[in-house]
């Protein structure tokens, strides 16, 4: 250890002499940086290059040269390029959020308009171009029954997959059972919709419906459900391998036997990273298109029953009425994709505080 | 409830590395052993071939006889969880179930093997947090995480989900090597009581340790790397200690090497 050390660096780096050194005040730094937002506010004004926008970004790129030079000049060069880092972190993280902030303040700023009791309680049934009414109660109840549907299908399956992976999975077969769970992360919806078109609806359904093909809100689940598989056993997967092996042993040791250890000692544990992933997946599949137009159909009347005849869905609604020509639709698209991210937060958080009950509080 | 424990020709592999080879030794009921020797000697291995937890890792296997009151563990109808609820395990680092409270954690064995009266599972927690000198310092928080405890008193709880299943034997393997000394104290004073009921064995790497706490002490080595772990000595822990037969372990317990 000691050799490797010393052969990076020839010469220890020089003992200071004080554990103290000399620090920038602490109105330093919003000084530099009202001192650069101004300096960049005359550039830019007093040139007419730009606007606010540019302002920020050079009042930005100036806070960072004169902070670094302030504290190169005061600090030293190591505090200098600590003080730089921690400003890029920080901006990096304030871009990051930026357009987070600012799609929820679109959504709730456009969206408000028709949220109303009316939205919730009509269809697009019989509404005309003319009309300012019209809700979407038929395409959240699409949602919420096709969505069911498929966490009904895909929770079960994924979880006792990536059971079956962790635990035991040995050899090829394992192997390739990740492998194409692997693959199948990289579906693009569409291809399971056409997956689901080409064999439930027009194979498997004319059995139940007379010999002619039926769209169906099931087979929007069956689609949504090829979408959801392969993220829930990932994250599962995932989840279960955290589960350190000395507490497995720890259960086998007592004479508990593998499947009673899996369900009541890994999983118990694994519990908020799967829940977390099954919200993920079902985030995912609240907000597909393309499947729930292939083989629902899609459809301006309420239909409650999932397994017959068309069926929308909030992202579908969103999409009609976004190319709708009526003047009133854009805003009936933006309620709705209100109300499509409303849900699924809602649905998060409930799971998330579900999962946190069972475990025992700190 | 002690039962004898005795091994002949137990040779113990990794997929293709062979990890001991013929060990042969004899546990008596209700005394303290402990396995000594080197890092990579095989004591672990062969500590965790006599409860059958060795198989658990992908590749192991374990070759030769292992018995029980001549009863063959590793004989083919035998059911590997009966061997584990009879030769209780208690390991290096405490591992508490961390979704479980203090008492769900004592009683895990009971109720996950199918006791559900809850009059039995008190009394049995009761008993086996009693016995592991831990109930006066829990009886008022049974009901909290048993993560929350301190590493001495996890161990302990380890001891006692370890003993409320009444096991035969426990093994110990390095229990205290992650405690303070006043943990590491409490958990030998605890074992002196334990050896009334039960057959212990330890592996430990404080030598000191096996010298206050055990009744024989059976010492292990390699003669290198690679190499299976052999059974060098196994005798009183007073005459290994002060008169060993063989120079290798005489060499081990003076610090002469390892």
């Amino acid at each position: 250890m000691t050799t490797t050390v010393t052969s990076h660096r020839t010469r220890p780096p020089a003992q200071p002499s004080s554990l103290r050194a000399r620090r920038l005040p602490g109105y330093a730094a919003p000084a530099i940086a009202v001192a650069a937002l101004a300096l960049s506010a005359v550039i830019v004004y007093g040139t007419d290059i730009g606007g606010p926008v540019l302002v920020v970004v050079l009042g930005a790129i100036l806070y960072l040269a004169g902070l670094f030079a302030a504290a190169n000049a005061v600090e030293g060069r190591r505090s200098a390029r600590n003080r730089t880092w921690s400003a890029l972190i920080h901006s990096a993280f304030v871009l990051a959020v930026l357009p987070l902030v600012s799609v929820v303040w679109t959504l709730v700023s456009k969206g408000a308009e028709r949220f109303d009791a009316n939205f919730f309680q009509t269809s697009m049934n019989n509404i005309g171009a003319r009309d300012p009414n019209g809700g979407a109660y038929h395409a959240i109840v699409g949602t919420l029954e096709q969505v069911g549907f498929a966490t009904l299908i895909t929770v079960p399956l994924g979880v006792l997959c990536a059971i079956y992976i962790v635990e035991y999975g040995r050899g090829k077969f394992a192997f390739a059972i990740r492998f194409f769970v692997d693959v199948m992360t990289g579906i693009p919806s569409i291809v399971s919709g056409l997956f689901v078109l080409a064999f439930w609806v027009l194979v498997v359904s004319p059995w139940f419906n007379d010999g002619r093909p039926s769209f169906s809100g099931f087979a929007a689940a069956l689609a949504l459900s090829v979408l959801m598989l392969p993220t829930i056993v990932r994250s599962t997967e995932e989840m279960l391998r955290l589960v350190p092996a000395p507490l497995r042993e720890g259960a086998y040791a007592l004479g508990i036997p593998k499947w009673k250890t899996i369900l009541r000692v890994v999983v118990p544990t694994a519990l908020p990273g799967i829940v977390t992933g099954v919200m993920l997946a079902i985030a995912r599949a609240a907000g597909e298109t393309a499947p729930v137009l292939l083989v629902a159909g899609g459809g301006a009347a309420i239909n409650t029953n999932p397994f017959e005849n068309n069926q929308s869905s909030l992202s579908l609604f969103v999409y009609q009425q976004a190319g709708d020509a009526s003047k009133y639709a854009p805003a009936r698209a933006w309620t709705a994709a209100l109300t499509l991210v409303a849900l699924v937060l809602i649905l998060t958080i409930a799971a998330k505080l579900l999962a946190r009950r069972n475990r025992l509080s700190r | 409830m002690a039962k004898r424990v005795s091994a002949s020709n137990v040779t113990a592999y990794y997929g293709g590395f062979k990890a001991i080879e013929n060990i042969n030794l004899t546990v008596e009921p209700k005394t303290v052993t402990a396995l000594i020797g080197p890092s990579g000697c095989g004591k672990s291995t062969f500590l965790r071939s006599i409860n059958r937890m060795h198989e658990v890792l992908p590749g192991a296997r374990v070759e030769g006889s292992l018995t029980i009151d001549d009863q063959d563990i590793y004989h083919r109808d035998v059911d590997v969880t009966a061997v584990r609820r009879t030769i209780g395990m208690v390991f290096q680092r405490p591992n508490p179930f961390p979704t479980m409270s203090i008492f769900e954690n004592v009683v895990a064995g009971l109720k996950l093997n199918g006791v559900r009266r809850k009059s039995i599972l008190d009394e049995a927690a009761e008993k086996a947090l009693r016995s592991a000198n831990l109930w006066d310092e829990v009886k008022d928080r049974l009901g909290k995480p048993g993560a929350g405890l301190s590493g001495g008193q996890q161990q302990r709880l380890c001891i006692a989900r370890t003993i409320a299943v009444e096991p035969q034997v426990v093994l110990m393997d390095e229990p205290c090597s992650a405690l303070d000394p006043i943990s590491t104290l409490a958990i030998e004073d605890l074992m002196f009581q334990l050896k009334d009921k039960f057959t212990i064995i330890i592996v430990t790497h404080n030598m000191q340790q096996a010298a206050r706490v055990s009744d024989r002490t059976a010492f292990f080595s390699i003669e290198k790397t690679g190499d299976p772990g052999r059974l060098i000595e196994y005798d009183n822990t007073q005459k290994i200690f002060s008169n060993p037969s063989v120079k290798k372990t005489e060499d081990y317990i003076t610090g002469r090497f390892g």
